[in-house]
């Protein structure tokens, strides 16, 4: 148990509370896009939170984890927009988004939990392929989702006459938007953040790992693995349907667009890039694989400038190629992630390298 | 019934194509159990090299069929190269680590394969000369062209010498031994790493052929063709039994005429609720439904627990 | 109460053309060290997974403590009452030998994720027990100083000790010990001996699979003899141990 209190800890926390409440000004200097980054940065933590109860705890393989996402997306678009004309309020948009990715998450898992890691793997891949098709499509005969075009002039976060969007003045001091927007974000990641380390700490927690190394000797005490895995796609599901919800409220427009496989495969690399099962770790590498793509649209134009005088390659494909690059590397030599627990540094450090497998 | 059987002979040459990138997947999965997510990519890289190679030489005035020849060639020899590297700087060094590591890495070698291509050949789709004469077939009522027989000619001529390269020679034998045991068939004297080598380069190889057919079937080609496909043949590996041969052919090829049918027929089966963009939905449906019967795929083996 | 705690009512499974088990009943009373015994693959350890719900038997079936078992449903078993270990030690290798008990805890108790979330007073009470339960069961097994080392990390014995303070943490009415004393030194053996001693005698009825014949001999009140998967006897071990078709089985026609 660790010592909350102690004055070492204290000055911790103090300062990383500091920290975090001065960061969106001092991210803001350099404009406001950055601080638009800095909350896709903690929504990709909450994202990647969600994944690693799935992924890191019990050891399922998710490809395809965007769907939930989506589907909380589309839930508050669909209850807070003019498309329907509906206009629900937070407090009952985020409990529905976040239900109904639940029972799309049990939906998903009750057939297909009982496969083999790899197969898995595909299934939720292939069934969020399926679920951003019919966003794409469902438009006629009946318009549900407005197809490719999206849905747009969705209701900001409100709490009262509270609005999250567009700029105001608190305590006498101006915020825009995205301010705003980061410490509502930075509460719920906190809350995400503490959740998770509770369950990981819980009877829950300890079966799901249990199962992770070893399902046969988990169901032999008594373990019903069946519905333990369940509720931890459940769980990651919901998570995935909150951060959906808020994303659609922040970006006031959603579209299928925003939840390609790649998405997913986004989120399980920041999962697996930060070290899987790790809670500090997984934050790592969601705020990393968030902001080193950004880093590179501004930094390749002028390097390639400075180098060579003119563009010689397209921005876009460089910064993605090193992107790219950069997940090769890292996995090259630092296998368990970039910052794993300590016990799976330990465990890779220790077992001699196998022929295969 | 005419519709039925014209989509069935669709499904059947979009099908060859699956079965041919499926055997890729299921090779390497089979021998290491690494989802190669970066194969998809090699298929594309060979459509590409293949147009470029042939558009060159036809606009040196060779004869555009012997043009072709030498792209499909050359396109085979770059992937077969591309895969032997793939192999020996992305994965070799990463055997022994944790599950999940070389996926990733295989999802970063897919982005970076994706956009050197785009950095090479533009982010336009490109036109893909035809190779072939356009020579038409009227067969019971349907049509088909030249170009759809040479791929599922040549797709089974390619599949019978894989089985024949498997099942009856040496490197064939040390392969199925490696998938039994790796460990095993190392202290028989099987090189292990020989033998993934050489999964890798004959998966290529056919990546490559499958690339150029899919480029002459369609006529065009672009740097993102590759995520898709590749896509719908590991789900087609995955349907027939991932690391089954016999299973990734008749899964691809199942798996095309399911798209073809599915599309011909979705707007009747549903009312017209549904219509044929849902096409790429039956791959998955499909997957899923079979896994729920078969959790090993159709013609995989029922892997038991062990106590 | 009857004073049988498990029957088993002609079980058979068959793996392709293999008789793994032929129509094999048997019963274990109350209070009993029950031995299983036989050659190698005699169907021991079919007949332990089939008890277990690991396998689905082909025909018969188990009756335990008046409950018929569902085939194929390994933690309703241990909700049962029947704890196993297995012949090559399945341990949660990266959790600490605490945790690996304390999973052990799992099924009698009954925190759900809203309790992790909120952590409530009753969640963490629960918490308090289950960690104290299973350090007393650490110390049970004698491996309490092992307690926040991983499991991979123990030596053989204690990893051995380790899977039975985890399968006693489910309060079994049955202990189920496959091979227990497999790769053991006499020491270590004895060391077994005198543990499974003092599990009878805190009323836990005990199954043991073993191969040791001294030790099946010394311990079990009762021997059962399996041989290509058909019960031979089953009796005392004296009258076992006389029986020409074990001695047969032993040495080989």
């Amino acid at each position: 148990m660790k010592n909350w209190l102690s004055p070492k800890s204290m000055t911790g926390i103090a300062l990383i509370a500091i920290a975090l409440i001065v960061l969106p000004h001092v991210v803001g200097m350099g404009g406001q896009a950055w601080v638009r980054i800095l909350n896709f940065a903690i929504l990709y933590v909450f994202l990647a939170l969600g994944l690693n109860i799935v992924v890191g705890f019990a050891g399922l393989l998710d490809l395809g984890y965007i769907a939930f996402y989506a589907v909380g997306a589309y839930t508050w678009a669909l209850l807070a927009s003019p498309h329907f004309g509906l206009h629900f309020p937070v407090w009952a948009i985020l409990p529905i988004g976040a239900l109904m990715a639940c029972v799309f998450g049990v939906l998903l898992g009750s057939p297909t939990l009982k496969l083999r890691g790899d197969y898995l793997a595909i299934v939720t891949l292939g069934f969020g392929e399926i679920i951003r098709i019919f966003l794409n499509n469902l438009n006629s005969p009946v318009n549900i989702t407005n197809g490719p075009q999206g849905i747009t002039l969705i209701d900001p976060v409100k709490v009262g006459d509270f609005s999250f969007a567009g700029t105001s003045q608190i305590f006498g001091m101006t915020m825009t938007g995205p301010q705003k927007y980061y410490y509502l974000l930075v509460a719920l990641a906190l809350l995400v953040i503490i959740i998770n380390v509770r369950l990981q700490h819980s009877r829950i927690g300890r079966a799901w790992q249990a199962i992770r190394e070893d399902e046969i000797a988990a169901k032999a005490v008594g373990i019903n693995t069946r519905n333990i895995k369940l509720l931890a796609f459940a769980m990651g599901a919901s998570f995935g349907g909150i951060a959906g919800g808020i994303f659609s409220a922040m970006q006031g427009f959603v579209s299928p667009e925003s939840f390609s496989l790649i998405e997913s495969i986004m989120v399980l690399a920041m999962v697996v890039l930060g070290g899987m099962g790790h809670i500090p770790g997984v934050i790592l590498g969601a705020v990393l694989l968030t902001f080193l793509p950004e880093v590179l649209r501004y930094a390749v134009t002028p390097v390639q400038m400075a180098l060579f005088g003119k563009i010689l390659v397209d921005p876009e494909s460089l910064r993605m190629l090193v992107f790219g690059l950069a997940l090769v590397l890292v996995m090259r030599f630092k296998p368990a992630g970039l910052w794993p627990s300590p016990e799976r540094s330990r465990e890779l450090s220790e077992k001699p390298v196998e022929v295969v497998k | 019934m005419d519709i039925f059987l014209q989509q069935i002979i669709n499904g059947l040459v979009q099908g060859s194509i699956y079965a041919l990138v499926a055997l890729g997947y299921t090779m390497v999965y089979g021998i290491m159990g690494l989802i190669n997510f970066a194969h998809g990519e090699v298929v594309m890289i060979g459509a590409l090299i293949s147009i470029t190679v042939t558009s060159t030489l036809a606009a040196a005035g060779m004869p555009l069929g012997l043009a072709g020849l030498f792209g499909l060639v050359a396109a085979m020899l770059t992937c077969m190269a591309l895969g032997w590297s793939l192999e020996r700087i992305a994965y070799r060094p990463l055997r022994g680590s944790p599950r999940l590591t070389p996926l990733i890495t295989a999802i970063g070698m897919s982005i970076v394969l994706q956009n050197l291509a785009m950095i090479f050949w533009g982010r336009n789709y490109m036109t893909f000369p035809p190779l072939l004469p356009k020579v038409n077939f009227e067969f019971a009522g349907t049509h088909f062209t030249l170009v759809q027989v040479v791929i599922v000619l040549l797709s089974a001529a390619l599949m019978a010498g894989l089985v024949f390269l498997v099942y009856r020679t040496k490197l064939g034998m040390a392969m199925r031994a490696t998938a039994q045991n790796p460990a095993v068939a190392s202290l028989m004297g099987v090189n292990i790493n020989r033998v993934i080598a050489s999964a890798f380069v004959i998966g290529s190889a056919l990546a490559a052929v499958a690339g150029v057919m899919v480029g002459s079937y369609y006529e065009i080609a672009h740097y993102q063709m590759g995520f898709m496909l590749g896509l719908k043949a590991f789900t087609a590996a995955v349907l027939g039994g991932i690391g089954n041969l016999a299973g990734a052919m008749a899964g691809g090829i199942l798996l095309g005429i399911i798209e073809a049918l599915g599309a011909g027929y979705i707007g009747d089966f549903t009312g017209g609720f549904l219509g044929s963009h849902y096409q790429d939905i039956f791959a998955f449906v499909v997957l899923i439904v079979v896994l729920m019967f078969k959790p090993s795929g159709l013609f995989g083996e029922k892997t038991g627990d062990r106590a | 109460m009857s004073d049988i705690l498990l029957q088993a009512n002609a079980v058979a499974k068959h793996f392709g053309g293999v008789k793994a088990l032929r129509d094999v009943s048997l019963s274990i009373r109350r209070g009993e060290v029950y031995g299983l015994i036989g050659p190698n693959g005699a169907g021991k350890t079919t007949f332990f997974n089939c008890m277990t719900g690991l396998y689905i038997p082909d025909g018969g079936g188990f009756t335990f403590d008046g409950v018929a078992l569902q085939a194929d449903a390994p933690h309703r078993a241990a909700e049962l009452g029947i704890a196993r270990t297995f012949q090559n030690i399945r341990l949660f290798g990266n959790m600490t030998a605490l945790e690996n008990v304390m999973v052990g805890r799992h099924v009698r108790t009954k925190a759900g994720v809203f309790g992790a979330m909120f952590l409530n007073r009753a969640t963490r009470d629960e918490e308090a027990a289950i960690r104290q339960r299973a350090v007393e069961l650490l110390h049970y097994v004698d491996i309490a100083d092992r307690a926040d080392d991983l499991a991979k990390n123990l030596s053989y014995g204690d990893q051995r000790r380790l899977e039975i303070a985890r399968a006693l943490a489910t309060e079994p009415k049955l202990l189920c010990l496959d091979e227990p004393a497999a790769g053991m030194n006499a020491t270590e053996t004895e060391e077994l001996r005198v543990l499974i001693e003092g599990i009878r005698k805190d009323g836990t009825t005990v199954l043991l699979i073993e191969h040791d014949v001294k030790l099946v001999m010394g311990l079990c009140d009762r021997v059962a003899v399996l041989d290509y998967g058909a019960l031979v006897i089953e009796d005392v071990p004296a009258v076992v141990q006389k029986d020409p078709r074990v001695i047969e089985a032993y040495l080989g026609a």
